[in-house]
């Protein structure tokens, strides 16, 4: 139990509070066919913290926040300038962008290693879900225990804030993220700021893919934003159940992909784990996979692979 | 002000009113310079070949798309403080029919101004919400997923949501664009009995044949305003070879306005 309490409880916390705040969001990134963005801004986060490290000289939580959401706006405005430049769809544009901004990342990073700084891609690219140790956690006492919870690593304090604060807006923006999904044109009609409305939920995808980013890498925050809730589109046909189905395939791949990786390689007898984000978001596209075989709505009538 | 000179009384009156309305792409005006006063208690027809700036001009005048010059009034008041007088109804094929939503959810969608951020939708909502519905004959259907519906009916769902929105004007970007017939037949039925409301309705419309049957007032439109008035008065040969630069035979010409003799003399 003890043993739990500090190696597991918060890492399978912070999962879970990631993989459902990015599955929310994700729903409407899925409507609006802009999966990608997800993809593009936790890329993107990588050139942001090496540059605000390379400024500041520290690795601060801060400055890493900082320059990773500069680095988000900084992608999604050039996005838009090589869509309507380049005259390319949009899923291209964020291609080339977060591609060649995350290779920019991971030039600078080598270039600046001689520093001898703990800052290396494989951290980026899947996190350190199993470093969140709670050394104070030594049983369920400590849950009541004000010291032992002052010990609490700070990324769950981080990313349980970023998912209310997501909560939060998509409570009060339903209406205006559902009408802009929909249908922009009526949307601007009644004035619910359709555009406005886009450039917040791309803040806050920002935003918690960053808090994300820094917890657990960018593997299962892309994978979040996408698998649950384009396996829940497949589900039903309401977006309040979509909604739901989505956090429930959230919750199930970290607890299980947390589990898996733990104790899987074990079953089979190898004297190991895997890395957890790896194995959450290898089980979130398990899901998605399931659900594009056995979905019941997967044969939707006027349904066309690109919109 | 100097803008407001021109605020006459007939604007004042109008549900929507465009002085100078000019959208550009590109550097390419697709709507220069548009005078029109839509008359009130008018079921007008927006007229003009394809990339007239038909749509544009709607939806620039509503401030969907941005304008490089011109003022909208509504009422005479700047539009910016009187949309919610103005219905939209989109064209149907702009949006996304697999979006997970029921009919009786778009068609609530129309309450989204009676509507704020802490309120849910509640029972009197849903019940304007079929009242809207009945009135376009889809009652049957408040719980079927939009996708299964086919044109037409899908069309009837976005009038429906136009309708509980309550407003004086309600502007159609071409409502007959691929439905059938008795679709078709449908909503004239309830635009025009939206008219006998004293509401009133501004249409694009691609269809000459039918602009005499369905509509008092008419715009002819190719980026210019070539002609505007009463459909007896402006709804002529002469004004329709302006307006689609000659592209329509005598044939077609003679069909749409009758008699070229009598279609002149009208147009004296």
């Amino acid at each position: 139990m003890s043993d739990f309490m500090m190696f597991s409880l918060v890492p399978l916390t912070v999962a879970v509070i990631i993989g459902m705040t990015c599955a929310l969001l994700g729903n409407f990134l899925v409507l609006r066919r802009q999966s990608l963005i997800g993809d593009a801004i936790s890329h993107v986060a990588l050139p942001g913290i090496v540059v605000s490290f390379l400024l500041t000289g520290m690795l601060s939580s801060a400055a890493m926040m900082l320059g990773a959401g500069v680095s988000a706006l900084i992608t999604v405005a050039m996005i838009e300038l090589i869509r309507r430049l380049g005259r390319v769809e949009i899923s291209a544009a964020m291609g080339v962008t977060f591609t060649s901004l995350f290779a920019v990342g991971v030039l600078l990073l080598e270039w600046h290693q001689a520093g001898g700084v703990h800052l290396d891609v494989e951290h980026a690219l899947y996190g350190n879900l199993e470093s969140l140790i709670w050394f104070d956690g030594t049983g369920p006492a400590a849950l009541f225990d004000p010291v032992a919870l002052a010990d609490l690593p700070p990324q769950l304090a981080r990313v349980a804030w970023v998912g209310l604060l997501v909560v939060i807006f998509v409570a009060v923006f339903r209406r205006h993220l559902v009408l802009g999904s929909f249908d922009p044109d009526f949307a601007a009609s009644v004035r619910a700021h359709p555009v406005l409305v886009d450039l917040l939920l791309v803040t806050m995808v920002a935003v918690a893919a960053i808090a994300a980013f820094e917890a657990v890498g960018s593997i299962i925050v892309i994978a979040m934003f996408i698998c649950p809730a384009a396996a829940a589109r497949l589900m039903t046909d309401r977006l309040v159940a979509q909604i739901a189905w989505s956090q429930l395939f959230a919750v199930i791949s970290a607890v299980l992909g947390y589990l898996l990786a733990g104790h899987g390689p074990g079953w089979l007898g190898f004297d190991a784990s895997v890395s957890a984000a790896g194995t959450i978001a290898t089980l979130a596209g398990l899901i998605l996979l399931l659900a594009c075989l056995w979905g019941p709505r997967r044969h939707r009538t006027g349904v066309t692979a690109s919109p | 002000m100097n803008r407001a000179a021109w605020v006459s009384e007939e604007v004042a009156a109008s549900p929507l009113a465009v002085q100078g309305l000019t959208v550009s792409y590109d550097h390419r005006p697709v709507v220069y310079s548009v005078d029109f006063v839509t008359p009130p208690g008018s079921m007008t027809a927006i007229v003009g070949p394809n990339g007239a700036g038909k749509s544009t001009l709607l939806k620039a005048a509503m401030g969907i798309t941005r304008r490089l010059t011109g003022d909208v009034r509504v009422f005479g008041r700047p539009i910016e403080e009187m949309s919610r007088h103005i219905a939209y109804v989109p064209q149907r094929n702009s949006i996304d029919w697999d979006f997970p939503a029921t009919v009786i959810d778009v068609v609530a969608m129309g309450l989204f101004r009676n509507l704020r951020w802490w309120q849910f939708t509640r029972r009197r909502h849903r019940e304007q919400a079929m009242e809207s519905l009945a009135r376009v004959g889809m009652e049957a259907f408040a719980e079927r997923q939009i996708g299964q519906l086919s044109g037409g009916q899908q069309q009837r769902v976005f009038l429906a949501r136009a309708l509980t929105q309550e407003a004086e004007l309600t502007i159609l970007d071409e409502p007959f664009a691929g439905v059938d017939a008795a679709t078709e037949k449908a909503i004239v039925e309830v635009l025009k009995r939206l008219r006998e409301e004293g509401r009133t309705l501004l249409c694009v419309h691609h269809d000459l044949a039918t602009v005499r049957d369905y509509f008092d007032h008419v715009l002819l439109l190719n980026v210019r305003r070539i002609a505007a008035g009463p459909v007896e008065e402006v709804f002529t040969e002469r004004n329709l070879q302006a307006t689609y630069g000659g592209r329509l035979s005598t044939v077609q010409l003679t069909r749409l306005v009758g008699d070229p003799v009598a279609a002149a003399q009208r147009s004296e």
